[in-house]
């Protein structure tokens, strides 16, 4: 299959990209990976009639601490994280995003960008309470990754602005793991549910739940994360606790998976990420 | 590991790595998409997205006024050609529905996909652009999808007809009801074997070139010869002037064994433009035209004594044939019929079959084509039967195995199965499976909430097919005999070059017959050159189906290379002075009883053949050629052992172990009969738990791409353990039986067996396929079986 | 709407400099205008793998990637790789193994499994296996793929096995 023809850009600032994709209107489209955007317009599903190509932008990649946070440039991709243990969360999520091709091209910003809450970062970024900073027309502005996915494949990028960099804090003393269910291991998650535990003796000090695919934006188990923090980390209070974790959830159901079958795996997945996570 | 070389007289037996190799690995290969003809234009397809619709209007203006656009045709347009698209099942004494079916719709779309017309431009990015600006205006008519609502009166397919039965079919022998009435015990079962993809990795593709009188059709088919006979015969051309070559093929199974409507469509408008024209179909529309398989729903009921003896074995099959019968469509079904029995002595068997129309890609062949439909009502009921009785399930396979004296064992059908040893099967399966540890670790893992499961498959099938006393028009009904051709022609040098009909993509089969020339004629595989799939180079031939490429068409090159042998024979003896009959070929050379230092290589028989004088009598040249119809079907079998655990929170059932003893008689190479049982049992595994044709009610194919039907990865599988028991077969002079599809026939079964098994604690009883997570979790929540 | 732009490339060490509309996919480039027709397409969604080639090094789906953004970078297909008489080691290993049989997605399943080998030359069974996830098969049933590269990478494929 063969994407319609478009308009294509590479610009060498990020001043001209911004100025591109303000030029070339609401059918223009950033390109970074492509792993999101590529194969929708292959079907025809989206047709942009330009396309600005970020490659060329100098800064865009890579991962460096800064302040008790990770840095993460828009263009990194997904094997990069994969292969940066000290990252936590985001690394094990990452090395289960489709496979290494994939991998090796997609990017965060791509994916996070694109906003769907069936693909495996957008969780981990509510979870890791990071932000992303958007560049535009009017400057940069920073974004909590909560305020970041607005509906279903929506998110708060406006149309001329450029996603540069995600800020993951560093979580120093807890424990991190990502349960991520699907028929085949290169599938998107029927669902997943990743999560970061801080324990002291035995006690629960906080956690933090995501949920993919459990509805049209990413989200918190709040109900479940409440239940459990403060609380010991016996099996009997993880398991109340993530019997909750689809409290709140509407997902749609889909040829592989009902409703009801995906509300009832977050709440064995939420038990064993935590389990995982706590041990 | 493969060996790289045999000697002379030793290469049948021998793990030679393929001929085939070197290009497909270094890129050279050659398939549809990489041929190009200088002038070639670019053909793409106008589907319907319409389950099932009246067409009112179709506006090709605007496409046609494209950059690069040359063409845009309608239905209206090909209104010359010589008929509907054939179907070549005419089962004596058994009416068969059989609407029109044209290559561009004429007024109405019966499925979503069906092609409404065709545009032809300069390159391939022109026509897909072009295809979306032909404006085509439908009236909805009512879809039916479910065959079970299709034949209880739900909206006709094709109104024409009055009805959307296609056909009924019964196989039967004994007397099923006098069976069930000495039963002790009767099992009846819902089977329900759900609609798949054949999925090459390759999909379709085609181009044709008319020049000057002439058609040259390269296709990636399975079946050169067929789509040469149909090309000809629509097209109103003679056989002479069409020439089909199928290249490199990426993989077929089954689903490239058809007479296609694009290759026709290719094959008119090349003609029509006088120009190359080219199509290569994209996964999503393979996914929705290309036929499917299986979709069958079978209501079984298996009577049996209270010892576990069948006494009589009833089946009652909905076959969903989609909208249109293709080329075999309405056998395929009955190819079960002929092994219903499986490999158990059961004197009354009954088969009874209702092809139906709905408005879904139609479905035909697809590796197994039948025969895993059969294998799983069988070994599915045989299991829940030994449940009910309490009987073990290896206890109640060998009280009804056809024992080995029987063979050639007549079924109750009527049907006689060429050689079987089933107890030494499942002796040698159980040689390399412990029942008993599993069983004790299965026990223990339970109490840690660890939910393993064994499934045994025990079975036979039909295959080579062939022979036509059978299989022809005045048998089964198939408008065409099912013999095969070889064609050996020893070079000056004696270099061999072997032409076969069959045409293989990826079984090896160059490999495969270069072994058994080679050892016949004293030579090595290496110098034996085997080609195929090109209708303007050897005699007719019938392709490559239903496992036959070697009991079929090797035992055809093995008799021709008997006739070459037999006049190089008499050149050597005239050359010796010795009489024909005491030439003898040992290593390497054509020899004197008994004097093995004076002999002549073939290179020095192929010298007189061609440059000196042949012995009064003989013709100069050494070559021939065989047309061979066997006897009789050969009946491969085999024991199989699949080991799964299901998550039971989550109903994730995953393989992780599978043992496979065939027995496909004589080996001729045993890498290949591995690697045919490896990927046939994962094309089963597939099945079982991740792949499903699936349409929502209004005819919507909800599995339109890799996304949404989900064939196994590496991840998803394990390592396989095969061994091999030999019964050779006595129906050719090689002994041997064809491996294609064994691996697929038997492993369903296996794997849900070994599901129900695991989940037999949980309070499951029964349930069909696919084991999807979902349905497996919801088999253990609901109440009672789960038979949808 | 859409001019040609202008695509350089090193591919399999050879420099091409291509006139390219933006659209056009790096796999129909390598095919249609460079000829290297062995890296095959076999689906519309980027599961199946069959396009793999190495960009600067790393294996990508080169239906998945438009021409334009390899612009600089240097391609690897399987052209270059190996070629008959001077084969690479995965190369040797599916022909030893069997690890191949109709051969279309074999290229694709050679350049994925040789980009596994150079980031980690002694893949266990199950990091093979994840590593050729994104390369689908409908002959061999994985087990030879598996064998060819386990074999390729120096190690025993009975003790691997059954471990």
């Amino acid at each position: 299959m063969i994407p319609a023809a478009f308009d294509y850009v590479a610009p060498d600032t990020l001043e001209q990209a911004i100025q591109a994709l303000a030029d070339g209107g609401e059918d223009a489209k950033l390109l970074a990976g492509g792993h999101s955007l590529l194969p929708l317009m292959k079907l025809r599903l989206a047709a942009p009639t330009m396309l600005v190509d970020i490659r060329k932008l100098p800064g865009l990649s890579g991962v460096e601490r800064q302040d008790g946070h990770w840095r993460i440039g828009a263009l990194t991709t997904h094997a990069t994280l994969e292969h940066s243990p000290e990252l936590g969360l985001v690394s094990e999520v990452a090395a289960t995003i489709a496979d290494p091709q994939v991998r090796h091209r997609g990017t965060i910003g791509g994916s996070l960008a694109h906003g769907d809450s069936a693909s495996d970062l957008p969780a981990a970024m509510l979870v890791t309470e990071a932000e992303v900073t958007l560049q535009g027309p009017d400057g940069q502005r920073t974004l909590a990754a909560a305020e970041l996915f607005e509906d279903y494949l929506t998110t708060a990028v406006g149309e001329c602005e450029v996603l540069t960099e995600v800020r993951v804090p560093v979580l120093d003393g807890y424990d991190h793991s990502y349960h991520k269910f699907n028929r085949r291991s290169e599938d998107w998650a029927m669902v997943g549910v990743c999560a970061v535990v801080r324990a002291a003796g035995g006690t629960c000090e906080d956690v933090r739940i995501g949920l993919t695919n459990m509805g049209s934006v990413p989200m918190r188990a709040t109900a479940a994360e409440d239940a459990l923090r403060g609380k010991e980390l016996t099996a009997e209070n993880i398991s109340a606790a993530a019997a909750l974790a689809a409290e709140g959830t509407n997902p749609p159901s889909d040829l592989n998976a009902s409703a009801e079958y995906k509300r009832h795996l977050a709440t064995v997945l939420t038990r064993r990420a935590i389990t995982d996570a706590a041990g | 590991m493969s060996v790289t070389s045999a000697a002379p007289g030793g290469s049948v037996g021998a793990a030679l790595r393929r001929k085939e190799d070197p290009p497909l690995i270094t890129g050279m290969g050659r398939y549809i998409d990489d041929i190009s003809i200088t002038g070639t234009l670019w053909m793409a397809f106008v589907r319907s997205p319409e389950a099932h619709a009246k067409i009112t209007s179709i506006d090709t203006s605007a496409a046609a006024a494209r950059d690069g656009i040359v063409a845009v045709f309608t239905g209206a347009d090909m209104a010359d050609i010589g008929g509907p698209l054939p179907m070549a099942w005419v089962p004596p004494g058994v009416e068969v529905n059989n609407p029109e079916h044209w290559p561009l719709a004429r007024d109405e779309v019966n499925h979503v996909g069906d092609p409404v017309a065709v545009v032809i431009g300069e390159d391939r990015y022109a026509v897909s652009d072009a295809i979306e600006d032909v404006v085509v205006e439908y009236e909805s008519l009512p879809v039916v999808v479910d065959p079970e609502q299709a034949i209880a009166g739900g909206p006709l397919v094709h109104e024409s007809l009055g009805t959307n039965k296609v056909h009924e079919w019964t196989l039967a022998g004994g007397d099923v009801e006098a069976g069930f009435a000495e039963a002790d015990v009767i099992v009846e079962r819902r089977v329900v074997n759900h609609r798949i993809a054949g999925a090459p990795i390759e999909c379709r593709g085609v181009i044709a070139d008319y020049r000057a009188g002439s058609l040259t059709l390269h296709s990636s088919t399975q079946v050169p010869h067929f789509v040469r006979l149909f090309m000809a015969l629509l097209l109103g051309l003679t056989e002479d002037r069409v020439r089909v070559i199928a290249p490199d093929v990426g993989g077929g199974f089954g689903q490239k064994l058809q007479v296609y409507g694009e290759e026709l469509t290719a094959c008119w408008a090349s003609k029509r433009l006088e120009r190359p024209v080219k199509w290569v179909e994209t996964r999503s529309e393979n996914m929705s035209v290309a036929h499917q398989g299986r979709d069958q729903i079978a209501q079984v009921r298996m009577g049996a004594k209270r010892d576990g003896t069948i006494t009589a074995w009833h089946v009652k099959i909905l076959a969903d044939f989609g909208a249109y019968n293709m080329i075999l469509t309405p056998l395929i079904p009955s190819l079960g019929a002929f092994v219903m029995g499986g490999c158990y002595k059961i004197p009354n068997v009954q088969t009874d079959i209702v092809g139906v129309f709905t408005n879904k890609c139609p479905t035909d062949a697809i590796r197994g084509a039948g025969r895993p439909e059969a294998t799983q009502m069988i070994e599915v009921t045989l299991d829940q039967l030994a449940h009910e009785l309490e009987l073990d399930m290896v206890e109640i396979r060998r009280r009804n195995f056809i024992p080995k004296e029987d063979f050639p064992a007549a079924t109750a059908t009527g049907v006689v199965y060429d050689s079987g040893d089933y107890h030494a099967t499942l002796d040698r399966l159980l040689e390399n499976f412990d029942i008993d540890a599993f069983r004790s670790e299965q026990q223990r893992l339970r109490s840690e909430g660890i939910y393993r499961g064994l499934g045994l498959c025990t079975w036979t099938e039909i295959c080579g097919l062939a022979p036509s006393r059978i299989t022809g028009p005045a048998g089964v009904g198939v408008q065409a005999g099912l013999w095969e051709s070889a064609m050996v022609r020893v070079h000056n040098t004696g270099a061999v070059t072997v032409y076969t009909g069959t045409s293989p993509h990826g079984q090896g089969l160059d490999t495969a017959m270069a072994q058994i020339v080679a050892d016949k004629l004293g030579v090595e595989a290496s110098v034996v050159d085997v080609i195929h799939g090109d209708t303007g180079t050897g005699p007719e031939g019938r392709g490559t189906y239903g496992s036959r490429s070697l009991a079929t068409g090797g035992e055809a090159v093995a008799k021709c290379t008997d006739k070459i042998v037999a006049k190089a024979k008499q050149i050597v003896a005239a050359e010796l002075e010795a009489a024909a009959e005491d030439i003898v070929v040992e290593n390497g050379k054509f020899s004197v009883k008994g004097s093995p230092d004076t002999g002549m290589a073939l290179a020095d028989v192929a010298g007189i053949a061609y440059i000196g004088a042949v012995p009064e009598g003989l013709e100069p040249g050494l070559e021939e050629t065989t047309f061979y119809d066997p006897e009789n079907f050969v009946f491969p079998f085999g024991a199989h052992a699949c080991v799964v655990d299901v998550d039971a929170e989550t109903g994730k059932a995953s393989v992780i172990r599978y043992v496979a003893v065939d027995d496909c008689g004589n080996p001729i190479n045993p890498m290949l009969i591995e690697g045919q049982v490896h990927g046939g049992v994962v094309y089963g595994i597939g099945q079982a738990l991740y792949e499903r044709v699936h349409y929502d009610s209004e005819g919507q194919l909800v599995t339109g791409t890799f996304v949404d039907y989900a064939i196994p990865t590496a991840a998803e599988i394990p390592m396989f353990e095969t061994d091999r028991t030999v019964t050779p077969s006595p129906v050719n002079s090689m002994g041997v039986k064809g491996v294609g599809e064994a691996g697929t026939i038997a492993a369903s079964a296996a794997v849900t067996n070994a599901v129900i098994d695991a989940i037999r604690p949980l309070g499951v009883d029964y349930m069909n396929m696919p084991l999807s997570p979902m349905r497996v979790w919801e088999a253990i929540h609901s109440e009672g079986d789960s038979e949808s | 709407m859409s001019g040609t732009v202008n695509v350089r490339l090193k591919v399999n060490g050879d420099e091409h400099e291509l006139q390219v509309e933006p659209r056009l996919l790096l796999v129909h480039a390598l095919r249609d205008q460079l000829g290297l027709t062995g890296t095959h397409v076999g689906c519309d969604t980027s599961n199946c793998g069959a396009c793999t080639v190495h960009l600067d090094g790393q294996s990508v789906k080169s239906c998945t990637v438009l021409a334009v953004q390899a612009d600089g970078a240097e391609v690897t297909t399987i052209e270059g790789l190996g070629s008959e008489g001077d084969l690479h080691p995965v190369q040797e290993a599916f022909w030893n193994n069997h690890g191949l049989q109709c051969g279309y997605c074999t290229p694709g399943m050679i350049m994925a499994a040789a980009a596994l080998l150079e980031e980690n030359p002694k893949p266990s069974q199950q990091e093979i296996r994840r590593g050729l996830e994104g390369n689908l098969c409908r002959c061999t049933g994985y087990h030879n793929i598996i064998k060819s590269v386990l074999d390729a990478s120096g190690q025993s494929v009975s003790e691997e096995v059954s471990a």
